[in-house]
């Protein structure tokens, strides 16, 4: 388990074994009695090559060449490609905030938590509808917001936009 | 602050459905009775707030089973805001949600001032409460007079619009459009507030009180609309936590919460304000708690238009905020900056934040994670809508069709924010 700070705001990182003992201990034990959303993230290709946003050079982009306008630094690394978000809301004085996040592979699959929050139905199948990601236990495992047929997982990085089939083209 | 220590007394125990909580499955003993129907409520039907699609089961006039079925107007826009650099991508924000754009605007202006950890001047801070303000008037209104339709109170409709109009002329006098104005930028506001806003503004707060009396006095003691939202669509305080409501629906049953006064964010520590509860959770509830809101927004408007602060509308800060148009013209310097700003796009420190506000529908979260680059990793939107959708197979318990209408409507979903 590691505790991290930044902008005002508690990350505690967890190992996925030990994701659900953890979401008890938060809602049980120090009052977190609310989650507000679940937000899974993919890291593929984070500070590598050509990541969006940098600035080239006439040589192509490339993060490390010290001519490279605007960043110092790469950002820092991440341990796996996937994290999976859980944000967790105190509903007492001072509304505490803390966001539980746990790292996966691609294929690897993360504990369901529709049992400590119901709220997370929802959340988790988006989650799998969008990133790719699997929850164990979940009662309902299905595509949400694309079709039950549909191929791929949108949100993911290597997935490219424009990448929905043209229907009717005269080419099917 | 806290939560109420008495929680009412909706119903005994939970009634969230088990195993799936958003999913009410026919009880077993009507299983094989072949008195059970199953129907399509949607995607296309008037009542549903868009493209909502109900698979819902009938034994008679009661629901039995139900399931909500979504995705049908998901456009990607978390995905889009990707591809976009954090200048433009605000522009994606207020669509999400047509009905509460500046809030949502708002939202993600928050999230990335608060990784670039710039400051906002007082009066930008004023004018998006004023604004936020005016917009949650402007979302319950369209609620009410599509609700109130549903139910068959026309004529709520067009008293609805009326005003609607009138805070969209508003927005209008201040950002040049009518719905989904992007008039709040990363540092402050895309312009100055116009010399005419505060008459108009002036106007419209003596005119809007009464109009909610007039609103009331169509429907507040209208025996066919209390028959028909008193005592339904049922949901009790700790049910609605465990669902994750939030906003109009979880104060509709009791619980004491807002993120106004409970996490103050803009200048809401600031301002007086009540925060309307009310203990039956019910859809007449809800529908209180919204008629409510309506009037400390008006009061909430009234004080930041008496106390707005002068001075600067935008932080001063050349490498994130547009130079100032006439600098164009006379210093080499800003013209290169706005040239990289419009271009590039300004950058944004490597990190992650979660922000979030109190909108029309309740409590709307953004996640965003920045790589350090000129462009959103990833955006993420809470919103509200979609978790209100959870809650349908627990509140249509023991429902007839027709109250299926009113529950929908009262949890006051906007489809575009569900399936973003």
């Amino acid at each position: 388990m590691e505790v991290h700070e930044a902008h005002g705001e508690t990350t505690i990182v967890v190992d996925t074994p030990r994701l659900e003992d953890a979401a008890l201990h938060l809602r049980d034990e120090r009052g977190f009695n609310f989650l507000s959303d679940v937000a899974a993230t993919d890291y593929l290709g984070w500070g590598a090559k050509g990541v969006s946003g940098y600035i080239g050079t006439p040589r192509g982009r490339d993060l490390n060449e010290p001519a490279t306008q605007g960043h110092q630094r790469l950002p820092r690394q991440k341990p796996h490609r996937f994290s999976v978000s859980y944000h967790l809301l105190g509903m007492r004085a001072g509304a505490p905030r803390v966001r539980l996040q746990a790292w996966v592979e691609d294929g690897e699959h993360v504990p369901s938590l529709v049992g400590v929050w119901p709220t997370a139905d929802w959340h988790e199948r988006e989650a799998f509808d969008l990133m790719g990601i699997r929850f164990d236990g979940h009662p309902n495992q299905r595509r949400i917001l694309m079709d039950d047929d549909w191929e791929g997982h949108p949100l993911r990085k290597d997935y490219p936009i424009g990448g929905e089939p043209v229907r009717f083209s005269g080419e099917e | 602050m806290a939560v109420a220590p008495e929680r009412p007394r909706i119903y005994e125990g939970t009634r969230i459905p088990s195993p799936t909580p958003s999913v009410l499955e026919v009880r077993e003993d009507l299983q094989t009775s072949e008195d059970v129907l199953t129907i399509n409520f949607g995607p296309n039907h008037p009542s549903t707030h868009g493209v909502l699609r109900l698979v819902v089961d009938l034994h008679g006039e009661e629901v039995v089973g139900l399931a909500a079925v979504i995705g049908y107007l998901h456009t990607g826009f978390e995905k889009n805001m990707e591809q976009k650099s954090w200048w433009k991508a605000i522009t994606y924000a207020p669509r999400i949600d047509y009905l509460s754009f500046q809030n949502n605007e708002l939202v993600f202006v928050l999230a990335v001032e608060k990784l670039l950890e710039i400051e906002v001047p007082a009066r930008a801070t004023w004018m998006r409460m004023l604004l936020a303000e005016l917009n949650r008037i402007h979302s319950h209104l369209v609620w009410l007079g599509t609700a109130a339709l549903e139910l068959g109170a026309i004529s709520m409709f067009w008293y609805c619009f009326r005003e609607r109009d009138r805070i969209l002329d508003l927005f209008e006098l201040v950002a040049g459009s009518r719905m989904h104005t992007r008039y709040f930028q990363v540092g402050g506001l895309a312009e100055d507030v116009p010399a005419g806003f505060w008459d108009e503004c002036a106007k419209f707060v003596e005119v809007m009180p009464k109009a909610v009396d007039d609103y009331e006095g169509l429907v507040d003691r209208n025996e066919i609309w209390l028959e028909r939202t008193q005592g339904i669509g049922l949901l009790s305080a700790d049910d609605a936590i465990a669902l994750g409501q939030s906003g109009p629906v979880l104060r509709g049953s009791g619980v004491d919460w807002d993120l106004r006064r409970a996490e103050p964010y803009l200048a809401y520590d600031q301002v007086d304000f009540q925060v309307p509860v009310y203990q039956e959770g019910d859809v007449y509830a809800r529908y209180r708690v919204r008629m409510e809101e309506m009037r400390e927004s008006v009061k909430i408007v009234e004080q930041a238009m008496r106390r707005m602060p002068g001075g600067p509308w935008i932080a001063d800060d050349r490498k994130v905020v547009l130079p100032p148009r006439e600098e164009l013209h006379t210093s080499m310097e800003s013209l290169i900056h706005h040239f990289k700003i419009v271009t590039e796009g300004f950058r944004v420190p490597e990190g992650e934040v979660y922000v979030t506000s109190e909108s029309p529908r309740g409590e709307l979260g953004c996640y965003v994670v920045s790589d350090g680059g000129s462009k959103p990793w990833r955006v993420k939107f809470r919103a509200p809508s979609f978790v209100a959708l959870e809650a349908t197979a627990t509140c249509m318990r023991q429902a007839l069709v027709a109250d299926m209408i009113a529950i929908v409507g009262s949890l006051d979903t906007v489809m575009g924010e569900v399936d973003r």
